[in-house]
């Protein structure tokens, strides 16, 4: 064997990993470790940009068309959060729907003018904040279920929930039409005790300075209302307790007014502020130095910290991200195998897949230190478990038939799994915290995980069957031979599938019999998974009768696809029930074109074998 | 590729009358019945789940999978004529029980390649029965207390009763006779040996809407809160998260035919749920119109309708509820304290936790225990669920409430075992097949 190929595919993935390492003068890579909480989550100030740019741009940085270079998300949300009226000008917002590019009256496509036609900033939109406004009521008001819904109002709920976030981002230092955080923390302290007397004095009915009044209420009302917008929380605890939590830095500031002492931080905040807006990237990388010697200091933020620096990493390594063109190319290597039969190509993709499959695990393994969870919490990572479990079965497959069928599977079916991951994460955060019903890692260890599977080899089951369906259809290539290995192939993963997908459900069952007092209560996901348990026993029973045989098998498989998906997603879209915890409605076409797809591979694959490239010879 | 049509294990063919008698248990033991029964369980399973965005959980659940037979039709108005019949939860559990049963009957011998699936198979028996003794003795219930609080009783979720309560000679307690659901029918006379008296329904709506009365006239033939208030009959709901609120018109009949009273009965009154539900909306009314200090207004219309409805006879005062069914136990549980946690920032449930003191008089039992997600109390036959878990709810005194979901069910531990032997069964049978198959392979 050549050894060099095996350190080919290597070297091949790690150019995928590496990351551009661009070097702005303020120190962004540091800010990216400052530790915050957001959505009941503690996480890196990195990951709310990037959750936040994913939802309101749909990446997870911003390329300046103007500027001519990409802004990480780390430094996009500190001029959000502390020059916002740069922030403002930034084509953020991605508007897709023509009607309500329309209806805002956003600038179209011109390229000489910097418009590209899809991306728009804050400051272009907010003309139309009204028209926003007033359709949402409508629309919520008339549509109360979202399945009434139709494009538009969906464009523009999705838009007036980003420009909602943005908001919140953009009062989360400080308000945001501060100009300079330092001087008016000076200006605030200063104007406490006057304040403080003036307003004893009114209280207790004597004469009292009405200037000194008004300023401190003008700041309570200021740093109310900043605090009311539900920004994220920056404001660390000092000392232990159950008492003590994360704050917001305008529930910090009104609470000094009640004569509670400032909490170091928001100082520290203020001059990172000052020194960002007056661009002094020196006194931004002083201030952000002291700032991370202070959380240091505290011992009871250690371990935020550290979750936060290794959350930064993850961030930085994205290895789902990054492993998809790798399993692209294993899979255009492995379609030159079976064209040119070059044994090459087969090593190759084998050696290519089997490193994108080791980054595949770190990025699993990773990801479930960070959460503290087994690997499938939510839809997303349903989706990333689904597709490592392919892989793993399709790595298992070719190590036992070496005719690169399991590569072809683990290829296709890695790649499409972690693009459905891709668009699920454009819903934002997908470290997000569990619902309290789905608080317990037993269960989601056991039940998510062994049911995640059996989803995972009923798809390897029906990509086997669409590998025989399409090369014994259209090509010639289809020899006895490895239709045989394909039909045992078929038949050994959908024995395993009923297993996994039997005993998923089941422990499902006990799960519901442990917390709702129901064994079994007929709700769609349960459903959905009891229906793949029938489907694959059917396949099953089909073949000991003697039913099916080999190209009955296929198509039955296939059909598999679909059942698989309809507890998958539709289960989902239908928006009932315990486990409908993520509705998602775009997905609907794509959904709905790939059950179309299969089912007529199915209605082709009853076609006679005459009529099939590959029999027609025999 | 030619298709053979020879059946895996051909059996010869008995002659004669012989044949005849065979053949109907031949058909009912093929894996063609199999293959058959299981494609309908597929299309009742997707279809009883599509029903379900119409008729709410609870409907589609006795409409297609605890019945005999169903016909689904879409929900857009333009596709109602389409009618697709399917055969009902029940018939196809029976059917496969039976075709499972004939099969091993006749055509199975129990060899050890074959173990795996003989396993499997008596699960799945088990299965079956654990979920249709499920259905048939199965209870659930709930109870539902503020802190302070004991309750000796579940309420059904959506059975009524209509309840006499007396003095018992205990004066700590009440003596109560109970007409449960299946009685409650318009015209139906209700009575009871230990009653001088017996109960005319003038008047049963199985769901009501509550209101006051603008003409005092019209309410001038009732005793009680039909004086102000009058329950008008609405359609029924299937929604998930909606309830049916019953309402009655009680004619109270002496022995000697004379009437009593007439009394208008509801649950908006007799379930304190419901009266809290009356004394949000109607605050939130008087504070729409303006009106002048809507607590106290709303607290005392809530008072009015939920005021004791007591009347006399033989010396004997009775109190007259409509109200969920109770089931009573012989012990109590002690609400102590409810602890309501969310994540930080955040109205999202991170935790909701009930601690409880459970008495039970008969065995001298008395100690505390915390009922959380996941953590069920297992007591007395019964087990308690934390039910609730949005947000904190609070009762009319500011005292917060939990509601645990109470389920009987005295075969609960059949789909456990079930589960255990199939999946088992699933292994052996899979694991025989992969050794097989790693041993026909020649060594690489």
């Amino acid at each position: 064997m050549n050894r060099s190929l095996p350190l080919f595919g290597f070297l091949l993935v790690l150019l995928g990993l590496s990351s551009h390492a661009a070097d702005p003068v303020p120190d962004f890579g540091a800010l990216a470790r400052v530790p915050i909480v957001f959505n009941g989550r503690h996480q890196p100030l990195d990951s709310l940009g990037r959750n936040s740019l994913i939802q309101i741009r749909h990446r997870y940085s911003l390329y300046d068309a103007k500027e001519k270079r990409t802004l990480p998300a780390t430094e996009w949300i500190a001029e959000v959060m502390m020059r916002p009226e740069a922030a403002d000008a930034r084509k953020a917002f991605r508007v897709d729907h023509p009607d309500l590019i329309s209806m805002l009256r956003l600038p179209a496509k011109n390229e000489s003018l910097g418009e590209d036609g899809k991306h728009y900033s804050w400051n272009q939109i907010s003309p139309g904040f009204k028209e926003i406004e007033d359709q949402a009521k409508r629309i919520l008001a008339t549509k109360k279920d979202a399945s009434q819904r139709d494009a538009f109002d969906q464009e523009l709920l999705k838009l007036r929930n980003a420009l909602t976030l943005y908001m919140r981002l953009k009062n989360t230092v400080h308000p945001q039409d501060t100009t300079d955080f330092e001087a008016e923390l000076k200006a605030f302290e200063a104007a406490i005790p006057p304040g403080v007397a003036a307003l004893r004095d009114q209280q207790a009915g004597r004469a009292y300075p009405t200037n000194a009044f008004e300023t401190l209420l003008r700041y309570a009302n200021r740093y109310d209302a900043a605090g009311g917008m539900e920004a994220p929380l920056i404001i660390p605890p000092e000392g232990i307790g159950p008492q003590v939590a994360w704050r917001r830095t305008g529930e910090a500031l009104l609470s000094h007014i009640r004569n509670e002492p400032l909490p170091p931080a928001v100082g520290h905040w203020a001059a990172l502020s000052t020194a960002f807006r007056n661009s002094d990237a020196t006194g931004f990388n002083a201030a952000l130095g002291r700032y991370d010697a202070f959380l240091a200091s505290q011992r009871q933020l250690a371990p935020d910290r550290a979750k936060a620096s290794r959350e930064v990493f993850f961030n930085r390594l994205s290895p789902f991200y990054n492993t998809m063109p790798v399993y692209v190319a294993a899979f255009l290597l492995v379609c030159v195998y079976w064209f040119r039969f070059t044994e090459g190509a087969r090593k190759l993709a084998w050696w290519l897949i089997l490193g994108a499959f080791v980054i595949h695990t770190v990025g699993l393994v990773f990801r479930m230190w960070l959460e503290g969870r087994p690997p499938v919490t939510n839809l997303y990572s349903s989706a990333i478990f689904i597709g490592w479990g392919s892989v793993a079965l399709g790595l298992i497959l070719e190590r036992f038939w070496r005719n690169g069928i399991g590569l072809a599977v683990a290829s296709s079916l890695g790649f499409v799994t972690l693009i459905i991951a891709h668009n699920l994460a454009l819903g934002g955060d997908t470290l997000q915290m569990l619902q309290a019903v789905l608080d317990t890692n037993f269960w989601l260890a056991t039940h998510v995980v062994i049911v995640t599977l059996g989803y995972a080899s009923t798809y390897v089951a029906g990509f086997l069957a669409i590998i025989y369906l399409v090369r014994g259809l259209f090509t010639s290539g289809l020899d006895a031979a490895t239709a045989k290995s394909l039909a045992r192939m078929v038949y050994g993963i959908v024995c395993f599938a009923t297993l996994f997908s039997f005993v998923g459900t089941v422990l499902g069952g006990i799960w519901a019999d442990q917390s709702w007092g129901r064994f079994w209560g007929w709700d769609p996901k349960e459903n959905g998974a009891l229906i793949i348990v029938l489907w694959n026993a059917l396949i099953l029973h089909a073949r000991w009768g003697g039913m099916v045989r080999e190209r009955g098998l296929m198509n039955l498989a296939v059909i598999g696809n679909i059942v698989t998906s309809w507890s998958w997603f539709g289960t989902n879209m239908l928006g009932i029930g315990l486990h409908s915890y993520g509705f998602m409605s775009g997905a609907f076409l794509w959904l709905g074109g790939f059950i179309l797809s299969q089912l007529a591979l199915a209605a082709l694959g009853c076609l006679p074998p005459r009529l099939w490239r590959s029999f027609r010879a025999a | 590729m030619s298709a053979k049509s020879s059946p895996t294990r051909p059996t010869p063919e008995p002659t004669g009358p012989v044949a005849l008698w065979r053949l109907p248990l031949k058909v009912l033991s093929s894996l063609r019945l199999t293959v058959v029964l299981l494609a309908f369980s597929i299309a009742v399973v997707f279809f009883g789940t599509l029903a379900q965005t119409e008729d709410g959980l609870y409907l589609a659940q006795a409409k297609y999978f605890r019945s005999y037979w169903a016909v689904w039709s879409p929900h857009a108005p333009d596709w109602r004529w389409l009618k697709i019949p399917l055969p009902g939860g029940y018939l196809l559990g029976f059917l496969l029980l039976a075709n499972l049963l004939a099969a091993h009957l006749t055509r199975f011998q129990f060899t050890w390649k074959k173990s795996g699936i003989f396993l499997t198979h008596i699960g799945i028996i088990l299965l079956l029965i654990g979920q249709l003794t499920t259905d048939m003795f199965a209870r659930e219930s709930r109870m539902r207390f503020a802190e302070g609080e004991f309750r000796n009783y579940t309420e059904g979720f959506q059975e009524s009763e209509i309840a006499l309560l007396t003095d018992a000679p205990d004066a700590s307690m009440d003596q109560v006779v109970a007409f449960p659901q299946p009685l409650l029918r318009s015209g139906a006379e209700l009575q009871n040996a230990s009653l001088p008296f017996r109960l005319r329904l003038v008047d049963y709506h199985p769901n009501s809407d509550p209101e006051l009365r603008n003409d005092p006239k019209s309410g001038e033939q009732f005793s009680g809160v039909g004086r102000e208030f009058e329950f008008k009959g609405i359609p029924e709901t299937h929604e998930m998260g909606s309830k049916n609120v019953p309402s009655a018109v009680v004619e109270v009949v002496g022995t000697d035919g004379k009437s009593l009273g007439r009394w208008a009965l509801s649950s908006w009154a007799g379930d304190a749920d419901m009266a809290n539900v009356l004394f949000v909306g109607w605050m939130r009314s008087f504070q729409k119109r303006g009106d002048g200090s809507p607590f106290v207004r709303a607290r005392r219309l809530v008072d009015q309708i939920t005021a004791p409805q007591i009347f006399e006879v033989g010396g004997k005062r009775y109190t007259l509820v409509l109200r969920p069914e109770r089931y009573y136990e012989p012990f109590s549980l002690i609400l102590q304290r409810v602890t309501h946690e969310v994540y930080p920032g955040t109205d999202v449930p991170k935790n909701f936790q009930s601690r409880v003191r459970i008495d039970n008089p008969a065995t001298g039992e008395n100690r505390e225990v915390d009922i959380y997600m996941n953590n069920p109390l297992r007591y007395g036959g019964l087990t308690f669920f934390q039910h609730q878990m949005d947000s904190s709810s609070m009762n009319l005194d500011n005292k917060p409430v939990t509601v645990f979901q109470v389920v009987r069910n005295p075969t609960w531990l059949t789909p456990y075992i079930g589960t255990i032997v199939v999946g088992l069964g699933l292994l052996v049978q899979f694991s025989i097949h992969l050794v097989g198959f790693l041993r026909k392979r020649p060594a690489r």
